[in-house]
């Protein structure tokens, strides 16, 4: 975690959940002391259309409020989208994008000529059918973000879904969350 | 102890309503509504408070409904944006006219026509002659501050006036930030308790509201009184910053400057507008450009003779609004009348105005560096249409 500030972009469909994975995000970095946003692309949100939500992180006070134009991480929570939007633009080079796919770091890099950058994978749509019996791949995607770019250790993880999950959701739910978010850890694939 | 919180603007002034726990709280509950009113009614259902909530029909009923439980003695508080602003017009003058010390945050978002829910200052713009106190948020922590602030600046038996507390639509309202919150204790005690002066329920002492005066009658003299009542906000303003130092360790004025003291070129913005130019102003200087900000929080009462003092050693002053007066060659609000404000001054700075993000449109970095490089064109030259610039235009 650098002292500056990192800028995240996440690429998901209405419904994934992408836009509660970016404000837990932001309140696993008040956890950590950090400063933060996080604010969805504006506008009417449509289940299965594409939309977009960013994060800010950094170790001093953000006073920046437009969009974000060149995150240095980018988050694909829908592999369909690959195809359809532009989701490597404006990342700086070794930026880190992390993929929701089946295929590896390498086969991705190729198909999507993303050489220059940190590629990463899991495959969170797979975990999430498996763990919680639907496809819901923002837990699993957070957690590659997690044991990829840092601020928060598995268990620290675990610990915290737990907690937020545990107020909302059944006892069922969230252990199937924590196990989704468990996997993703271990299965995230990192090249470059 | 404070709370340092992760949440969205909305509800950061949600958890100010908590803690003031208005007697009443009309709302219109749908679109335009924001999720102000919906977290509070949830705090109201979790009987968190003991706020009567009233559902309006429309925003003209729910101001209506406030201005009635104000004359009334209650402390009241309700929320609107965008076209539900623009919906309450008539019962706004009632409001203020009446001497109503109501609190509305306002969620500044775009007045259609074309329909637009983005956020732009179009909707508190235009109502900035109702006579309401108009205090500008840049964000989440601002916002719930200023609502705190608000309800003392309104009660104040100087004042006795209407209060909006204004913060960019979805770009605070809808983003989730890092905030501080007081302790319950401590806001509560800030906030203390209404005593309202003449109470429509005192049976003791009945007093008439909002009586028709016809042509023999005092309207006039109403009005001249609440002009002044507009005048005197300004120290209460202060006053209530004063003692919200205290207790919370932030400071707040008519407005916040940011290396003003050598800047040759000023630029002027209200809103969370003021964060992102302000993130830019160290890169600018280190390009050798001296450059400062002024952030405007209080709109009205208009503080022209303090911004005259802060900004008469300036060359140059960029002057950012986010709505337009649509009268002519005139620019926006906000420059219309700080320019008016240095009228009589022998020494006056260039200005240029920028009308940026009507309708929600990004105010990107780029941009304020396209505003930068024309102020710096402009220095010298005084044609008048290059005045007033729509910053990121499309040809």
């Amino acid at each position: 975690m650098s002292k500056k500030l990192t800028e995240i972009r996440w690429h998901a469909r209405g419904g994934q959940g992408a836009v509660t994975a970016a404000k837990m995000l932001a309140e696993m970095a008040l956890s950590k002391g950090l400063y933060f946003q996080a604010f969805p692309e504006y506008g009417p949100e449509r289940m299965g259309a594409p939309i977009q939500c960013f994060n800010r992180l950094s170790e001093e006070p953000i006073r920046t409020y437009c969009g974000v134009e060149s995150p240095e991480v980018v988050l694909v929570v829908d592999p369909t989208l690959c195809d359809v939007v532009d989701f490597a633009a404006g990342i700086p080079e070794k930026g880190l994008i992390i993929i929701n796919t089946s295929e590896c770091p390498a086969t991705m890099t190729e198909k999507f000529r993303l050489h220059g950058y940190k590629v990463a994978t899991v495959d969170a749509t797979r975990i999430s059918m498996e763990e919680l019996g639907r496809s819901m791949p923002n837990i699993p995607m957070l957690a590659a973000f997690l044991k990829v770019f840092g601020l928060l250790g598995e268990e620290e993880a675990r610990q915290f879904v737990d907690a937020n999950f545990g107020r909302k959701f059944s006892a069922k739910v969230v252990a199937g969350n924590i196990k989704a978010l468990q996997r993703a850890f271990g299965e995230v694939q990192v090249n470059g | 102890m404070p709370r340092t919180v992760a949440l969205i603007g909305t509800d950061a002034i949600a958890e100010a309503m908590r803690q003031i726990n208005p007697d009443v709280v009309p709302a219109y509950p749908i679109t335009p509504q924001t999720a102000i009113v919906e977290t509070f009614a949830q705090m109201v259902g979790d009987g968190l408070v003991d706020t009567e909530m009233i559902n309006a029909e429309s925003e003209h009923s729910a101001l209506s409904a406030a201005i009635g439980a104000a004359a009334a003695g209650a402390r009241v508080m309700t929320a609107t944006s965008a076209q539900g602003l623009a919906l309450m017009w008539e019962m706004l003058y009632i409001a203020s006219g009446m001497r109503l010390p109501i609190v509305m945050p306002n969620v500044n978002r775009a007045l259609s026509a074309p329909i637009n829910i983005h956020c732009d200052h179009s909707d508190s713009m235009g109502a900035r002659d109702s006579g309401w106190i108009q205090l500008f948020s840049e964000n989440a922590q601002e916002a719930y501050d200023n609502v705190l602030q608000a309800v003392l600046i309104a009660e104040d038996p100087n004042v006795l006036l209407p209060v909006m507390v204004l913060l960019d639509g979805f770009i605070i309202s809808h983003a989730v930030e890092r905030l501080d919150l007081l302790d319950d204790r401590t806001a509560k005690q800030f906030i203390g308790t209404l005593m309202p002066r003449d109470s429509l329920l005192d049976a003791e002492n009945p007093p008439s509201w909002g009586v028709f005066d016809g042509l023999g009658g005092y309207y006039f003299e109403f009005k001249r009184a609440q002009a002044q009542a507009m005048i005197n906000a300004a120290a209460a303003v202060r006053k209530v910053a004063g003692q919200y130092a205290e207790i919370s360790g932030r400071h707040y004025d008519f407005f916040e400057t940011y290396r003003l003291d050598d800047a040759e070129l000023v630029i002027v913005a209200a809103g969370s507008a003021a964060g992102t130019i302000r993130s830019m102003i160290d890169d600018l200087r280190a390009e050798g450009l001296r450059i400062g900000m002024l952030k405007l929080r209080m709109f009205r009462p208009f503080p022209e003779r303090d911004l005259v003092k802060a900004l008469s050693h300036v060359k140059n002053v960029a002057v950012f609004d986010r709505s337009d007066t649509f009268a002519g060659e005139m620019g926006g609000p906000l420059f219309v009348e700080l320019r008016a404000a240095f009228y009589e001054e022998e020494k006056r700075p260039q200005m240029l105005n920028f009308i940026y993000g009507l309708g929600g449109r990004d105010l990107s970095r780029n941009l304020i560096r396209q505003a930068v490089d024309s102020c710096k064109l402009a220095a010298g030259s005084n044609e008048r249409q290059k005045r007033i610039i729509y910053l990121g235009i499309r040809d």
